[in-house]
């Protein structure tokens, strides 16, 4: 076990010194030349040159690319070219909205999905699996920006049982607020992926539904719904780990167009701003620390799925 | 590849309602794009009078907010979005093909490498390179084109090595080997045609993302540039004015959902078809 960890770790390194170097190129290629926004204009050449030297930027690309490697591991993300603050303490002032919202939305999928995807299953090509077979036919092929200006259409301006935008209503300070304003954002990012899940629900259910163990059930007269969520369940929740894993990718898609439409105070949002400004360190600390977030999610899915179940070996 | 494979396709397509109406919906907005001028109206023609005028004759999808027509700029919208999708699906599936056969059929260190770098591309979000790149590159449509390709040829390669993989097994092939072909003649003749159906199906669904990308990354203001519209740019300006005028909300992204369900239900439809052993849906 501890082998199969080791070996896992070790190849996340390729990956994190591919971002590392896309990140660290981005940054380099990005318009402007940084030493700029500390000139004043009444400086002479030699200070420019002394400002440019003590950045650092007068030596080799790599040495510079080792340089901010350090600094990363130290934690310093650089300075917003916008408003100059730090930017991994902006990541951080933001990341507890963003985990809120993707919290909650993967439960929200997790839970719809397995009833749905156990429904289908079992009731293969009946009226319950074409209706659930559809919905999961929109959910893969609807764009979630449009959802979202759908649901905001119908619950914050029609029926004004929700309000539309932000994460707080300004002078209220509650759970219940916050909840409030939740439900649409995390609705909308929770059907972006709910409709991947019930269709690899309802596929590993239908395989399960094949096994002896199932025969042996029927055989000892247990009722369909007992097979299917007393023990057909357990065989299909295990992989579900995985689908966590591999799906975070479109979390972070999500994310980002979910937080714009509802100005939901996220690192999707800031990322956005960031990106309208080209505020380019911000936005380098962003797609690091989300595709940091990505190499870790999947590593942490795979070996929570070989402790769970021992006969998977990871294969290199 | 051979005929059988395609009546399969065919007995598919027409066994559900779903298929049928796919490809007639399909068929529809490629027509209209194409023929996109027959509306009769100049898509980036405003018209001060007729600012936000509801759907009704004259206008059938209503105006915009400067006076435009919304039909004629969905119409030419959707020659956009379609073009970007089908270029992209062209470029992706050649790209992907091409490394999924070299990296299956030679194997060994070559594979190794190449599916290390696969893995890599796909450990960073790939939205966000998106972003990113279309950050630095000016938002074209040509641009548009080459980013989205580079982020999807992934899935091409994969599922073409494996089946690369297994081709190169069968014993027509191995004759082949043995009978001293060179190793491009028996990848061009007799590997290739065999990988045909997993193409095909790869290529639909790529389609399908692609058009997806595109319409995200317009209606977050980073694709083709006004006036000039798609889908995705429509359903942003449309934002502004979802109180008043709904409607300029509602038919963009209806166009994005129906052309991208139509296109996974053909992917869906020819996997099946080509694959009679997979089960039934």
């Amino acid at each position: 076990m501890r082998q199969l960890i080791v070996r896992r770790l070790l190849q996340t390194l390729p990956m994190l010194f591919f971002v590392s170097v896309v990140c660290f190129t981005m940054i380099k290629l990005a318009p402007g030349d940084p030493v700029l926004s500390f000139v004043t204009p009444n400086m002479h050449a030699d200070d420019i040159e002394r400002i440019r030297h003590n950045l650092g930027l007068d030596k080799p690309a790599y040495i510079q690319y080792f340089i901010w490697i350090k600094e990363m591991a130290q934690g310093n993300f650089g300075y917003s070219l916008v408003n100059h603050q730090p930017v991994l303490g902006q990541i951080l002032e933001r990341l507890p909205a963003t985990a809120g919202l993707m919290g909650s939305a993967i439960a929200l999928a997790v839970l719809l999905s397995i009833p749905l995807g156990l429904i289908a299953g079992a009731n293969r090509n009946r009226w319950a699996d074409k209706l659930i077979n559809f919905i999961s036919y929109v959910g893969i092929s609807i764009p979630l920006f449009w959802l979202a200006i759908l649901l905001m259409y119908l619950f914050a301006i029609k029926l004004h049982l929700l309000p539309s935008m932000g994460m707080r209503t300004i002078g209220v300070e509650s759970a219940a607020d916050v909840l409030k304003h939740g439900i649409l954002p995390c609705s909308v990012l929770a059907f972006g992926f709910l409709a991947g899940y019930v269709r690899y629900i309802r596929s590993s259910t239908i395989g399960q539904l094949k096994e002896e163990y199932v025969q042996i059930q029927y055989a000892f007269g247990s009722k369909k719904s007992t097979i299917l969520f007393r023990h057909v369940l357990k065989h299909v929740l295990l992989p579900v780990i995985t689908l966590l894993g591999m799906s975070m990718g479109d979390l972070v898609a999500g994310a980002i167009v979910t937080e714009t439409v509802f100005s939901w105070p996220g690192i999707g949002s800031l990322g956005m701003t960031a990106v309208k400004g080209m505020d380019y360190p911000l936005i380098m600390g962003i797609t690091l620390f989300s595709s940091l977030m990505l190499i870790f999610g999947n590593l942490v899915a795979d070996i929570l799925y070989s402790f769970v179940d021992p006969r998977i070996q990871l294969k290199g | 590849m051979n005929r059988s494979k395609w009546k399969n396709v065919k007995d598919e397509l027409f066994a559900n309602g779903l298929g049928v109406a796919a490809l007639l919906t399909l068929i529809v907005f490629t027509l209209g794009a194409v023929f996109a001028f027959l509306s009769g109206y100049d898509p980036n023609a405003m018209e001060a009078m007729a600012r936000l005028k509801p759907p009704g004759a004259g206008h059938w999808f209503g105006t915009d907010d400067y006076g435009r027509d919304y039909l004629a700029r969905a119409l030419y919208g959707g020659r956009i979005s379609l073009l970007v999708g089908f270029a992209s699906m062209i470029v992706a599936t050649g790209i992907g093909a091409t490394i999924g056969v070299i990296s299956g059929y030679f194997g060994g260190w070559l594979d190794n490498l190449l599916m290390r770098m696969l893995d890599v591309i796909m450990s960073i979000p790939s939205f966000l390179i998106l972003l990113l790149l279309s950050v630095y590159l000016k938002p074209s449509v040509g641009n548009l084109i080459i980013i989205i390709a580079l982020l999807m040829w992934m899935n091409v390669a994969r599922v073409v090595r494996a089946e690369t993989m297994t081709i190169k097994e069968r014993e027509y092939v191995l004759y082949a080997k043995a009978s001293g072909q060179s190793a491009s003649g028996i990848i061009w003749r007799h590997i290739l045609p065999g990988l045909v159906p997993v193409i095909i199906v790869g290529a639909t669904n790529n389609i399908a993302s692609a058009i997806m990308m595109e319409s995200s990354l317009s209606f977050l203001g980073f694709g083709v540039q006004p006036p000039n519209a798609t889908w995705g740019s429509m359903l942003n300006s449309a934002q502004g004015y979802i109180a008043q005028a709904p409607y300029l909300a509602l038919f963009p992204g209806l166009l994005i959902l129906l052309t991208v369900l139509s296109f996974n239900v053909l992917g869906d439809i020819l996997r099946v078809g080509f694959e009679p052993k997979l089960m039934r849906r």
